[in-house]
């Protein structure tokens, strides 16, 4: 199918944009639009207006902020496109996190037009990036009429498909905390084919020495309706699967059963949280 | 009446001027309007890849894509991969010696595919061969020849480099 008429603009300038918004309740942002464009042309989505972003200059920069901003990591701004994140050696240095998730997400091809800001607004529960937003406690910078605003990740989700952006409000940066020394992440996630969307996918950053004290945390993809993040801290290793379960309630879809579903997360959870601790101990090898 | 848009496409090497309304997706436009009919439209939706075109020398669905919004970029499809005397390019010299299409449906964004990952990485292993078209779907082949076709092309390349 095709989509639905619509009016087209192209501003030149973050304020232009939120002009565009502004003027019309009915109209939404084009950037990649590797999520949008499908949405339109199966006609689930008919906006009066589309106010394409890509001819911003200025917003495709990925900046590394030093340790007395926001204790450090990485900004990535609106235009920047999964692609270039992914090849980002600064990324890659800062929060090692963002690439081992990034590589899931689609395709190159959908990469190299497809933006990881989009895809944290984008709000899909089944995506890499809002979990790897969360889990880190990272933010989105917004800018709307009355001036621009962060929203942490942790007021960012709403629900399926729904982020708490108004809808003038246009995201001009992601920011992805650094990795802090002590520290060590892993992701998996199990999809049918590589590059598919997970049935589902976790996240894992765990903080301190191995024993009690050490601070784990998982966050999942395709498990409920919006990112979610557990705190197993203190959790028996054999007991991680279990511990996690007590607090998601996995749905159930046509690609699979909540019982399916609920199986992934106990094997996964395992898996993630040891990726986790050995690449934490691959960097700190005085400690073994 | 929907708004017109008048908009300048580079294609090939070729400036084009059309003047269609916003919601032209580029994969139509490149169809419909400019007649280059080598770029298949198979799902509209970014899943299958028969419409990967190159924007800026970068794979992209060009089913995903406005015309309005592909002003400035210079497009190659699957008609701008022939060398200027009209004879094969390297890729699809070998998907021929290798019978990488049956149909040939999803040939036109295999070639392009390719073309740009053997330019970004001009020896690939066989998983890298393997991950090159991870992203585009045939029902004919089974892949296999597909994958053979990205390392005899990269072979092909590589001789003409050398001579
Ligand atoms: C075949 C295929 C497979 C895919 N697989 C995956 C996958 O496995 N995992 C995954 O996470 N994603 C996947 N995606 C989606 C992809 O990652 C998208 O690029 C991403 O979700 C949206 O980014 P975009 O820049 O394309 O946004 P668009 O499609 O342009 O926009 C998406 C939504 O976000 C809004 N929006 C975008 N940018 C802004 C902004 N700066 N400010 C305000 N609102 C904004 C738009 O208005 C729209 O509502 C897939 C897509 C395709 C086509
Ligand atoms: S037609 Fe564009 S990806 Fe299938
Ligand atoms: S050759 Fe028929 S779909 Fe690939």
């Amino acid at each position: 199918m095709k989509p639905a008429p619509f009016a087209y603009r192209r501003p030149g300038t973050i304020a232009e944009a939120v002009e565009a918004l502004a003027g019309e309740p009915n109209a939404k942002v084009l950037a990649g639009g590797q999520s949008l464009v499908p949405l339109l042309s199966m006609r689930l989505a008919a906006p009066a207006t589309l106010v394409d972003i890509n001819g911003i200059p200025g917003l495709d920069t990925i900046t590394v902020l030093p340790e007395s901003e926001n204790g450090g990591g990485v900004r990535v701004g609106a235009l920047a496109r999964h692609a270039a994140v992914l090849a980002s050696d600064d990324v890659r240095r800062v929060q090692p996190l963002v690439p081992l998730a990034l590589s899931h997400v689609a395709h190159a091809t959908i990469r190299n037009r497809g933006t990881t800001v989009g895809s944290l607004v984008h709000a899909d529960a089944a995506a890499e990036m809002p979990v790897v937003l969360s889990l880190l406690g990272g933010s989105v910078e917004v800018e709307g009429p009355a001036g621009r605003r962060t929203i942490p990740a942790s007021e960012l989700y709403v629900g399926p498909l729904e982020s708490s952006l108004h809808h003038d409000e246009i995201a001009v940066s992601a920011f992805f905390p650094a990795l802090a020394p002590g520290a060590g992440v892993a992701f998996e996630e199990i999809a049918r084919r590589h590059g598919d969307y997970a049935l589902v996918g976790a996240a894992a950053l765990v903080d301190g020495a191995p024993g009690d004290g050490q601070s784990v945390k998982v966050g999942y993809l395709s498990v409920s309706d919006v990112p979610t993040v557990v705190d197993l801290s203190g959790v028996a290793d054999d007991e991680l699967g279990e511990a996690a379960l007590a607090q998601l309630d996995p749905a159930e879809d046509i690609h699979a059963s909540a019982a399916y579903r609920a199986q992934l997360v106990r094997v996964l959870t395992a898996r993630v949280v040891r990726s986790a601790r050995v690449f934490r101990q691959a960097q700190r090898p005085e400690e073994l | 009446m929907e708004e017109l848009h008048d908009v300048r496409l580079s294609v090939n090497g070729h400036t084009h001027e059309i003047r269609v309304p916003a919601r032209r997706l580029l994969s139509d436009a490149l169809r419909h309007d400019l007649r280059l009919t080598g770029t298949h439209v198979g799902c509209e939706h970014g899943v299958c890849g028969a419409c990967t075109i190159l924007v800026d020398g970068a794979p992209t669905r060009a089913c995903l894509m406005f015309a309005v919004s592909a002003q400035g970029s210079e497009i190659t499809t699957v008609e701008g991969l022939t060398r200027p005397d009209g004879s094969l390019g390297p890729v699809q010299q070998a998907f021929m010696e290798c019978h990488g299409l049956q149909c040939g449906f999803c040939t036109p964004g295999f070639l392009t595919t390719i073309t740009a990952g053997l330019r970004d990485n001009p020896t690939p292993t066989h998983d890298e061969a393997r991950d090159m078209v991870a992203g585009n779907l045939c029902r004919c082949t089974g892949y296999q020849n597909i994958v053979k076709a990205v390392e005899r092309a990269a072979e092909i390349a590589g001789e003409e480099a050398a001579s």
